[in-house]
């Protein structure tokens, strides 16, 4: 709602630049969707076409139906890919959630220098890039049993805590403390007042942050392929699996895969966009 | 009730510590250790003093992909933030469609970097092979499609939060500037950007330690070849460590330095573009 009064509050332009605007950014649309329009057509081409020619459309000479996909999903086990991301994403972000915004509120409510130095470590290690510990972690993450879409739940809840403390922190400080104390008058526990009064007001937040882990952990190939390898491929250690694994790559399976990776994260898009959005601008402005 | 509260530290900070220690503190106290040391798993490490830095910074791949990785980041954040801006003023206009053209500029920005590479490599190569050209032919072209990849990835992004921006600007102040006969270029640089500093602050820092960082997309569209021509420091410290035995340690010591250049790039642009913040 407030959205819509800001755009109305916006400077609005003559209609005759208005209609210039809107072509222009038509045409700028088309050459966003363009490369993945080509990839899509290529998915049904054979394989010795595709490099040669990758804007020739497919004809009757070229076309192949679903052959790349069904070779490509027997050759990268696609399927079982596909439930290990959903898997891993999935329980990784509910767990982040959860943990996360516990840890956010008793940091903001307990003050002492333990929680202090506690807050500026979770700050610090969003700054740290994965390459500083990634010897270090998959070697960790072996000796303990990590290795394994289980394991490597803990190790994103680890991984991504800093940038969702950090979110969930900015948030709770805006909670204000009246309505928690006078909770816990009414004989609530620390346990119930979270759950019942503050989890729930923090349900906007929850959504930003369980969208920006969501997109990081379904695409994530480095961490999971270092802790996984390819004994529970995600579905980018799949694709990047079809290019290593053989000699020369097999297009065909190459643009399927792509295409069945790209599906769901626009079907899911569209079907979330306006929380997905709103989420992107929220994360940021806390930033 | 800070005291009721306390007591609850196992439930409510335990786990994310624990996982955080595992995950994050111990592998990071331990790389830096293991960078003054010589190993092959994290359990046989003997201590050889500097001699892993003295190896990374008398390394010629090391600064290769340095110079490389700058030259990106400065042509990536420059022409994503400005594309990015433009867009976003455009979309605020009330014109016809915004919210569709919103919807598929970002839409890119969900696909994941080695899909991404894939996408850009099929593309590239297809336009370069109209003239007898491909990708592994030159760095060069490794060069430039890392930089269009990376705008096609970041624009839609960084134009949400800068239409945020703008959308907190009062309509008034850009009303009061037109009747003390600011022209149209004099308000967007003198109410407009400083009232957007926030979004730029943070825009600045999303794509400056993004593509400093970036690792799948340049591992799918060039595997950094032709001859390490376009091997960016994320992926020569991968390669350092998983593809050279022996010098894991030396891996590990590039990790620092790239830890450190990073740290140092954030915290300066932080706090160079707050300074320019306007305070409300």
């Amino acid at each position: 709602m407030a959205e819509k009064k800001k755009q109305e509050q916006t400077m609005e332009v003559s209609q005759g630049t208005g209609m210039i605007l809107t072509i222009l950014f038509s045409f700028l649309a088309i050459a966003f969707l363009f490369p993945i329009v080509v990839v899509f057509y290529n998915s049904f081409k054979s394989k010795l076409y595709i490099s040669d020619a990758p804007f020739a459309l497919p004809n009757s000479e070229t076309f192949v139906g679903l052959k790349n996909f069904i070779g490509g999903i027997a050759k990268t086990n696609f399927i079982h890919a596909f439930f290990n991301t959903a898997f891993i994403t999935v329980f990784s972000v509910l767990v982040i959630v959860l943990f996360t915004a516990m840890t956010a509120w008793y940091l903001v409510r307990v003050k002492n220098k333990f929680t202090g130095a506690l807050y500026y470590l979770f700050v610090f290690a969003m700054i740290v890039p994965f390459q500083m510990v990634m010897f270090t972690m998959s070697k960790i993450a072996n000796m303990l049993y990590l290795d394994n879409p289980l394991g490597i739940i803990l190790i994103y809840l680890g991984f991504g805590a800093g940038q969702s403390v950090f979110l969930f922190t900015g948030f709770v400080k805006a909670v204000p403390l009246e309505i928690e104390e006078a909770a816990m008058i009414d004989g609530c526990t620390p346990i119930q007042t979270f759950f019942m009064i503050v989890l729930p007001m923090l349900k906007p937040t929850a959504i930003t942050v369980a969208i920006l882990n969501a997109m990081w952990i379904w695409n994530d190939y480095l961490l999971p392929y270092l802790i996984l390898g390819t004994d529970y491929p995600t579905i980018s250690i799949a694709i990047q699996y079809l290019q290593g694994g053989y000699g020369s790559i097999d297009m065909g399976a190459m643009m399927a895969m792509l295409v069945l990776a790209i599906v769901p994260i626009i079907i899911f898009y569209l079907t979330c966009q306006k929380h997905i959005i709103k989420g992107v601008a929220a994360g940021a402005v806390k930033g | 009730m800070e005291k009721s509260v306390k007591k609850y530290f196992p439930l409510f900070v335990l786990p994310t510590l624990v996982a955080f220690l595992i995950a994050f503190l111990v592998p990071f106290l331990l790389g830096i250790v293991l960078s003054f040391c010589k190993f092959t798993t994290v359990t046989n490490a003997t201590f050889v003093g500097i001699s892993n830095y003295v190896k990374a910074f008398a390394n010629e791949d090391f600064f290769n992909a340095l110079w490389f990785t700058v030259k990106f980041t400065v042509v990536s954040v420059i022409s994503v933030n400005v594309i990015a801006f433009v867009l976003a003023l455009g979309l605020t206009k009330g014109i016809k469609g915004t919210n569709l053209f919103r919807t598929v500029f970002f839409m890119p920005n969900l696909i994941g970097g080695i899909v991404l590479g894939y996408i850009w490599q099929i593309i590239i190569n297809g336009v370069l092979g109209h003239f007898g050209l491909t990708l592994s032919m030159d760095g060069k072209y490794g060069f430039w499609g890392l930089v269009v990849l990376m705008n096609w990835q970041l624009i839609g992004y960084m134009m949400i939060i800068y239409i945020a921006g703008l959308q907190n600007i009062s309509p008034e102040l850009i009303e009061a500037a037109k009747i003390d006969g600011a022209t149209k270029l004099q308000t967007l640089f003198n109410v407009t950007i400083p009232m957007v500093m926030p979004s730029v602050t943070i825009c600045l820092f999303l794509t400056l330690t993004n593509s400093f960082k970036l690792f799948d997309q340049n591992l799918a569209l060039t595997q950094g070849g032709p001859a390490k021509s376009t091997t960016m420091l994320a992926l020569d410290i991968y390669n350092t460590f998983y593809g050279r035995m022996g010098w894991e340690g030396v891996g590990q010591a590039k990790a620092v330095i790239f830890f450190i250049i990073v740290g140092v790039l954030a915290i300066t642009q932080l706090v160079l573009t707050r300074r320019k913040e306007v305070e409300n």
